[in-house]
């Protein structure tokens, strides 16, 4: 009996031997584990607020080569080399960059773990994942910090863009200055201004100036401002109403002031009706709406739709069709270019709307700047027939220069 | 004296706005959203303005026949809206301010914007007769364009290579050079703003 209890225990006593053996060995049995990756570093994330780094690291020698069983790559943070490093995020397979940003202080009204503090160190770890969430050893930590950053690099095509064309525009306005005349190629829609105004003063009926569903804030509502002025004021010289409903409080004031201007410089300020700008709802559909009205029940000789336009151009455009009136459209959005380009009589395309204010105001020195933007349209051409050359013969020269990184 | 400093003020303001665009520091950051806040801020002060507007007008109509009925219901609809709207429990679904928003308004604004069906068929119409050479290569291209969604066995295919051509070369190279175009005017119509040249905006001395 105490043979066979000394025997029963030896073998249980085996049992837990061989048991604890098995669970301190290596599994031999799964997939075998990738290569780390190698050289860690952390640099700043350049043109930013100083909320990011980029970590960058040396490919694992089974990513592509060796075991090639390597699927993506996790990368993990710390504020201490050897402290508790958190995951940030996932790169795929044969990436050998990640950016981390985080310009959150708080998230959820409490502290935001991930946000990236300018200025402090960080420290980041990389493994190497496989299949069956099998992972390589950590990389050695890099580290690094985030830098605030004064001038973004990413915009220097811009930056000399903007130099060169300023310069372009000043070396006319000086030319129109000195009295230099320039020629300018006609434009059908500007030439009819004249017509359309001189129709609606002889059929004894009000003009329609709309201003499109913009902001004031727009520059498209700004030049639709500037031509407004030069109707306005030719209104005011045939003693001919202009209705101006607008969508937008600034652009109510702004437009008053505008009318009210132009009056004053036709010699007219007594013929100057107030109640004529109208402000008619911030929304877009009564806004068209309440325009519709205006056009039906007044009967508008003339329509101009001068400003940035939305769905509502085609129904605008439309309804004035249907009430006979002559029509000239201008705006900056493509989309709607071609509803008003079958709607209207005459339509000003994008940067015709931009140059309508010197060709009505004839001023040598508004002249002068639209001189500049052909001159800055055909520098545009030659660098773009030149890119395309180059390109062609693997010369990326011209593309690299112009290449905005934003 | 009263345009120069308005004149001054958007001198120094566009040029900061434009030394902004190419910092991209926190303290850039937030004077971008500083300035946006003032755009809302201005237009929150411009809005009873335009209330006082719309309300005159609409008073003033009342005494033309021919308008006198559409003031009417304007004004009736406006100040039922503003008293509805007053209390904190109008913001409620059911109550009567919202109930009147989404089964009144929302129908209305969704009726006009419709009406654009009918209008694009009425502006393709003339957009499309075949007049002169110009207008039957658009006829000719938007009918090819048009069909690209009807099955046609296997010309599809064809008309579907031939979509893409027509989308991606002629089409793609016009609205760039219209964006192009654009571009260039926005510019030049800054500098004119921000030089002083272009100042209609501003009024009257």
């Amino acid at each position: 009996m105490r043979r066979r209890l000394t025997a029963l225990l030896l073998l249980v006593a085996f049992a837990f031997a061989a048991v604890s053996a098995q669970e301190a060995m290596p599994d031999t049995t799964g997939p075998p584990l990738p290569a780390p990756p190698t050289n860690v570093r952390v640099s700043d994330k350049p043109d930013d607020t100083g909320h990011g780094v980029i970590v960058g690291w040396d490919l694992s020698a089974d990513d592509g080569a060796g075991l090639d069983n390597v699927l993506a790559y996790e990368v993990y943070r710390s504020d201490a080399a050897d402290g508790e490093y958190v995951k940030r995020g996932i790169a795929v397979k044969g990436a050998t960059e990640y950016e981390d940003k985080d310009d959150s202080p708080m998230k959820n009204g409490e502290p935001n773990p991930g946000f990236i503090e300018t200025g402090k160190t960080y420290f980041y770890k990389v493994r190497a994942m496989a299949a069956g969430s099998t992972y390589s050893e950590y990389s050695e930590p890099g580290s690094g910090q985030a830098v605030e950053n004064w001038f973004h690099v990413g915009k220097v095509p811009i930056l000399f863009g903007v130099i060169i064309f300023w310069a372009i525009v000043v070396y006319f306005i000086f030319h129109a200055r000195k009295g230099k005349e320039f020629y300018v190629r006609p434009l059908a829609g500007i030439n009819a201004v004249d017509d359309a105004i001189g129709r609606a003063t002889e059929m004894g009926r009000p003009i329609l100036f709309v201003l499109g569903t913009g902001t004031a804030g727009d520059i498209a509502t700004i030049a639709g401002f500037t031509i407004l002025s030069r109707v306005a004021k030719l209104t005011a010289e045939y003693q001919t109403p202009v209705l101006v409903p607008v969508n937008d409080p600034v652009m109510f004031a702004v437009s008053q002031e505008t009318v009210r201007t132009a009056y004053l410089e036709a010699g007219r300020p007594d013929s100057y009706d107030p109640d004529n700008i109208t402000y008619e709802t911030a929304m877009q559909f009564p806004y068209v709406a309440a325009v519709n009205g205006i056009m039906l029940r007044r009967k508008t000789a003339t329509n101009f739709y001068m400003g940035v336009f939305h769905a509502e151009s085609l129904i605008l455009a439309e309804t004035g069709n249907i009430a006979g009136s002559i029509q000239i459209s201008g705006t900056d959005q493509i989309s709607q270019l071609p509803f008003f380009i079958a709607a209207t009589d005459y339509t000003l395309i994008g940067e015709e709307l931009y140059a309508a204010s010197a060709y009505l105001s004839k001023e040598p020195i508004l002249v002068g700047t639209l001189k500049a933007q052909d001159w800055g349209k055909a520098v545009l051409m030659v660098i773009l027939v030149l890119g395309v050359v180059l390109i062609s013969l693997a010369i990326p020269i011209i593309k690299d220069m112009v290449t905005v990184n934003l | 004296m009263r345009k120069q400093i308005p004149i001054y003020f958007v001198l120094v303001s566009g040029i900061v706005m434009i030394i902004q665009y190419f910092v991209p520091s926190e303290e850039s950051e937030w004077l971008f959203t500083y300035a946006n806040d003032w755009v809302i801020v201005i237009g929150i002060y411009a809005l009873p303005l335009g209330i006082y507007s719309l309300v005159k007008a609409e008073f003033k109509k009342l005494k033309n026949p021919g308008e006198a009925f559409y003031a009417g219901v304007l004004l009736f609809g406006y100040f039922i809206m503003v008293f509805t709207g007053l209390t904190r429990a109008s913001r409620e679904a059911a109550s009567l301010h919202m109930v009147l928003f989404n089964n009144i308004l929302i129908p209305i604004q969704a009726t006009i914007f419709s009406l654009l069906a009918f209008y694009i068929a009425s502006a393709a119409y003339r957009a499309f007769r075949a007049r002169t050479i110009l207008a039957t290569i658009l006829l000719l291209t938007a009918f090819i364009i048009m069909i690209r969604l009807i099955p046609l066995g296997p010309l599809s295919e064809l008309n579907q290579w031939l979509v893409t051509k027509i989308l991606t070369i002629p089409n793609m190279a016009a609205k760039r050079a219209i964006t192009m175009g654009v571009g260039l005017g926005v510019i030049a119509t800054c500098i004119k703003i921000i030089l002083g040249i272009e100042r209609t905006y501003l009024g009257h001395d």
